[in-house]
Order: C-alpha cells, then sequence, then structure tokens
C-alpha cells in the first residue's frame, strides 16, 4: 500500500487545486452528503450509544472501587470527545462508505464509463472525486459531533442503572463538565476532519486505479477500507502527537 | 464530402509510425494512415487485432509507446487540441454511466459544460434519440436496456457533441439487421449534414462497404492494405482475402440437396 502514498498525495493535490470548481458540482455535493447521512445515521447511533455505555461499564466500577466515582463522567466524556468517537466512526465510515465509493467508482473505471468522460472533456477529479471528498469532509465531523453526543448519554445511562455505580445523571453530566472543555471536543471534531480526507481521497483513488475487470471492483473495495483504516490509526497517533505539543 | 470546406466541420487525422505495448505484449505495431476532412473511413480486421486501442489513441485515452496522432496538423495528446475541436468515441459497449437516466447520458456533455438551457437540452436529447430510431426511453436507465439499444443511446450521446471527429468502435455488433441498417443511415447522414470526419471500426462487412469512402484492413497489429472500396474488394493478399470472404461452408450440404 505504501507504493501507492504518492498517488494517493498527488491525487488529493489535484482534489485542492479542482476546489474553485466546487460551487459548480454543488448538487452533487448535496447528493452525496445526504447519502452519507442516509447511510450512516442509525449505525452512528447504536455504535455511538453503546461505545459510550461499554467505556463506563468498564471503567466506571474500577474508579468507584478507588472512590473515585466522580470521575466517571470526566473519564467518559473525555475518551470519548477525544478518541473513541472520532476513530470508531471513521472506521465505521471507511467501511460503509469509503467501501460504496471505491466499488461505485472502480465499475466505472471498469466499464469504461470514466474513459467516456474524459472523451467528453469532462474532468473525472471534478466530477466525481471532489463532490464525494467534500461530501466526507463535511459529513463526518457532523457525525463525529453527533456520536460524542450519543456516546455520552449512553455512559451517562450505564453510571446511572449499573449497581455499583448508580450515579445520578445530573451529577454525571456535572462531573463531565468540570473536567471536559470545549477544546476536547473541538479536538475530536478536527481529527474526524483529516480522517474525512483519508477515507475519500484513498477510497477514490482506489477506485479510480482499478484493474482487472469485475474482479478487480472486490480487490478495490477490500484494499479501500484497509488502507483507510491503517491510515487513520497512523494520523490518529501523528495528530495527537502533534495536538499534544502545540496546544497546550 | 463537400461540406469539408466550412470551418465548423471535419477535422484531417494523420497517425503515423504508431506503436504501444501493454507489458510484453506488442498490440500497435507500427500503424500509418490519413483521413481526408469528411472522410468515412472504415477500418475492418479479426478480434485482437488492436481496433480498439488504436482508436483510444486517436482520442488520447492512450497515450503511444511511439509515433503521433495529429488533429489538423495539431497533436491530439496537446490540451489546446482538446479544447479546440469537438471529437467523440462512441464506444464497443456503449459506456453509458449506469448512475443516469439514458436522457441524462444523453445531455451530460450539455449539462456538464452548461451549454444550453435545461429545457433546450431536453429538446435536444430528445431528438438525437429519435435520430437513432429510438423513443419513450428518456427517462430509462442504462440497466433496463438491451445491448443494441445501449450502443444506439451511446451514438445519440456522441451526436450532441457535434463532433467534428467521430469514431465508431463497432457500432453494429449487437444488433437486429434493421437496427444495423437505422445505424448506418445515421453515419451516412450525420457525414453528409456536417462534414464530420468519421472512422468506423467494424466487422460488419455490409457496413463497411456500404458507408466506407476507403477502408483499411488490420491483422496484428498492422494495416495490411488501404484503398478504396473496390481496391481492397480486389486485393490479392490472402490474408485480406480470407477476412473479407470468410464464410461459413455449405456447398458440400447444398449439393446433396
Ligand atoms: N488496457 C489493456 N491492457 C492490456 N492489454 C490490452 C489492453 N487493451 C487491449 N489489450 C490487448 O490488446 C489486444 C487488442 O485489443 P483490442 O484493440 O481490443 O482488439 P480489437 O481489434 O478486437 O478491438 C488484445 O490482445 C487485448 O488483450
Ligand atoms: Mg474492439
Amino acid at each position: 500500500m505504501f507504493r501507492n502514498i504518492g498517488e494517493i498525495v498527488l491525487l488529493f493535490w489535484r482534489v485542492l487545486r479542482a476546489l474553485p470548481h466546487a460551487w459548480r458540482q454543488r448538487q452533487k455535493v448535496f447528493d452525496q452528503f445526504f447519502e452519507i447521512g442516509n447511510a450512516s445515521l442509525l449505525m452512528v447511533c447504536v455504535l455511538s450509544f453503546f461505545i459510550g455505555a461499554v467505556f463506563a461499564l468498564q471503567t466506571g466500577p474500577a474508579l468507584a472501587q478507588h472512590s473515585l466515582s466522580s470521575a466517571v463522567g470526566g473519564v467518559v466524556g473525555f475518551a470519548i470527545a477525544r478518541e473513541l468517537a472520532p476513530i470508531m466512526m471513521a472506521i465505521l465510515i471507511a467501511g460503509r462508505i469509503g467501501s460504496a465509493m471505491a466499488a461505485e467508482i472502480g465499475s466505472m473505471r471498469v466499464y469504461q464509463e470514466i474513459d467516456a468522460l474524459r472523451t467528453m472533456n469532462i474532468n473525472p477529479i471534478d466530477y466525481l472525486v471532489l463532490p464525494r471528498v467534500l461530501a466526507m469532509v463535511v459529513a463526518l465531523p457532523m457525525l463525529v459531533i453527533f456520536a460524542i453526543l450519543v456516546g455520552w448519554f449512553g455512559g451517562a445511562v450505564v453510571a446511572n442503572y449499573n449497581q455499583q455505580l448508580e450515579i445520578p445523571f445530573a451529577a454525571f453530566f456535572a462531573d463531565m463538565k468540570d473536567f471536559v472543555v470545549l477544546k476536547d471536543v473541538g479536538n475530536g471534531v478536527f481529527k474526524s476532519f483529516c480522517f474525512a480526507i483519508i477515507i475519500g481521497v484513498v477510497s477514490c483513488h482506489q477506485g479510480l486505479t482499478t484493474i482487472g475487470g469485475p474482479r478487480g471492483i472486490g480487490r478495490s473495495v477490500t484494499k479501500a477500507v484497509v488502507n483507510s483504516i491503517v491510515l487513520i490509526v497512523i494520523f490518529d497517533y501523528l495528530i495527537t502527537l502533534l495536538l499534544s505539543i502545540f496546544l497546550k | 464530402m463537400n461540406a469539408a470546406n466550412n470551418s465548423a466541420s471535419g477535422v484531417g487525422l494523420v497517425v503515423r509510425g504508431l506503436r504501444k505495448s501493454f507489458e510484453d505484449q506488442e498490440v500497435l505495431k507500427g500503424v500509418d494512415f490519413a483521413v481526408q476532412p469528411g472522410e468515412i473511413f472504415v477500418i475492418m480486421g479479426p478480434s485482437g487485432s488492436g481496433k480498439s486501442v488504436l482508436l483510444k489513441h486517436l482520442i488520447a485515452l492512450e497515450t503511444p509507446n511511439a509515433g503521433e496522432i495529429l488533429i489538423n496538423s495539431e497533436p491530439v495528446s496537446a490540451p489546446e487540441t482538446a479544447a479546440k475541436y469537438r471529437m467523440a468515441l462512441v464506444f464497443q459497449s456503449g459506456a453509458l454511466l449506469n448512475s443516469l437516466t439514458v436522457g441524462e447520458n444523453v445531455g451530460l456533455y450539455l449539462t456538464e459544460h452548461r451549454l444550453k438551457t435545461p429545457e433546450e437540452i431536453q429538446q435536444i436529447v430528445v431528438d438525437k434519440l429519435a435520430a437513432v430510431g429510438l423513443k419513450d426511453v428518456v427517462d430509462k436507465m442504462p440497466a433496463d436496456l438491451s445491448g443494441g439499444m445501449k450502443k444506439r443511446v451511446a451514438i445519440a450521446r456522441a451526436l450532441v457533441i457535434e463532433p467534428q471527429l467521430i469514431l465508431y468502435d463497432e457500432p453494429t455488433s449487437e444488433l437486429d439487421p434493421l437496427s444495423s441498417v437505422v445505424v448506418g443511415e445515421e453515419i451516412l447522414r450525420l457525414n453528409q449534414r456536417t462534414g464530420v470526419t468519421s472512422v468506423v471500426v467494424t466487422h460488419d462487412r455490409d457496413l463497411a462497404f456500404g458507408v466506407a469512402d476507403r477502408m483499411a484492413v488490420m491483422g496484428d497489429g498492422k494495416i495490411l492494405i488501404i484503398g478504396t472500396p473496390d481496391e481492397v474488394n480486389n486485393c490479392k493478399d490472402p490474408e485480406v482475402q480470407s477476412f473479407l470472404h470468410a464464410d461459413f461452408k455449405r456447398e458440400s450440404k447444398n449439393k446433396k440437396l
């Protein structure tokens, strides 16, 4: 996969240069945006609720044993906003939307639809890649904000009803407010913005370079998802490192 | 051919020393020919002889390993050439965009380049579909059409561009005999109406001899002969003869009857 990094960076550069055409393509950006929302909102809801719930279930009793129940809200809120929501949603969207993008563009490549666009002087970057990357860059951060809220709620539900914790909702969120600041949410949203670029560009690149007929489409889909996830995890570390250095 | 002097119409095409290899397989082994503005030039040849690859080079979808392609003396791969001359390729498979309706496919060039209002585009789409003998398909999806219908939609999509050079890749394969005649007539009519330079790749001998001003026969990445239909038909080259006159051998059976 690392052989393709150069090509992926080049594609990203070409998308940036196509940005002035974004307004012309706004209809396609909206279409893609709603497709992403439609396909993923319910899954995001369920997934983030249970991530918040299981995280509270794992950490809560351990903290309570050391009479740190007042830290549960803070720990859950902090971990979800900064780490769990951005990375889990990115992986979910890579699997659900990145795969679909690679499959769609890959089949257009294999069935010569992209060649047909080129003969009509329609730039595939403007027509296919730009709207998808833009929609992803807008949609994923919004989904992550939503996931953070739902995840907090999931944690609060467990904290409230778990026999060992029994922290009321009001106390849970008050503890969280003392510990988690807007910067933590901003941090998570910024990460998801970077992940969105990775998913969009990697999936479109994989689609555009599909070879070997219909069987190649399957290979491209797998590679798009795997490469996206690997890059997301690596960049998660790098971004966290940079933010911890520059934003004390 | 007489419309060729009109500046808006057909362009001249020159191919010199064209070579192309995919990995270790040499597909085009030095192809040379020239097509005059407004001419209908037919290329015949067995499957796998490199005809589709050649057509993709003519519209700059592939880059050659050696040789050059000139449109009115300008290299086809230069960005200015693509902007200056309107060229269209009718793909062997049609290559319609499967996510768009037939009407959106046919109007795509005009819509994307904002050349007409939506109402004008709708009218043009209906007209061009009618020109290839299709009606009531505007709102259908390509997946719901037969192979032959897709190909005619692809021709309509090319007509919308009002090209100065049009390339047809086996336009009548998959078509019933009646539709083949419609397509052949449309190739001729478009050429006579606009003076478009036309290159037609086909196995269909009726179509080839019906539309060609001049023709070439390809074999194994090279051009075996170029000439008028009569010259090609009377060519003594055994490879050309065996291709042009290949037929089922029914004589023995007929004799018994
Ligand atoms: N993109 C490609 N990569 C590798 N080989 C190709 C490619 N396109 C065509 N070929 C090969 O080139 C040869 C000629 O193909 P083609 O031009 O499609 O033949 P035809 O004359 O039937 O249209 C075939 O052997 C085909 O396998
Ligand atoms: Mg072919």
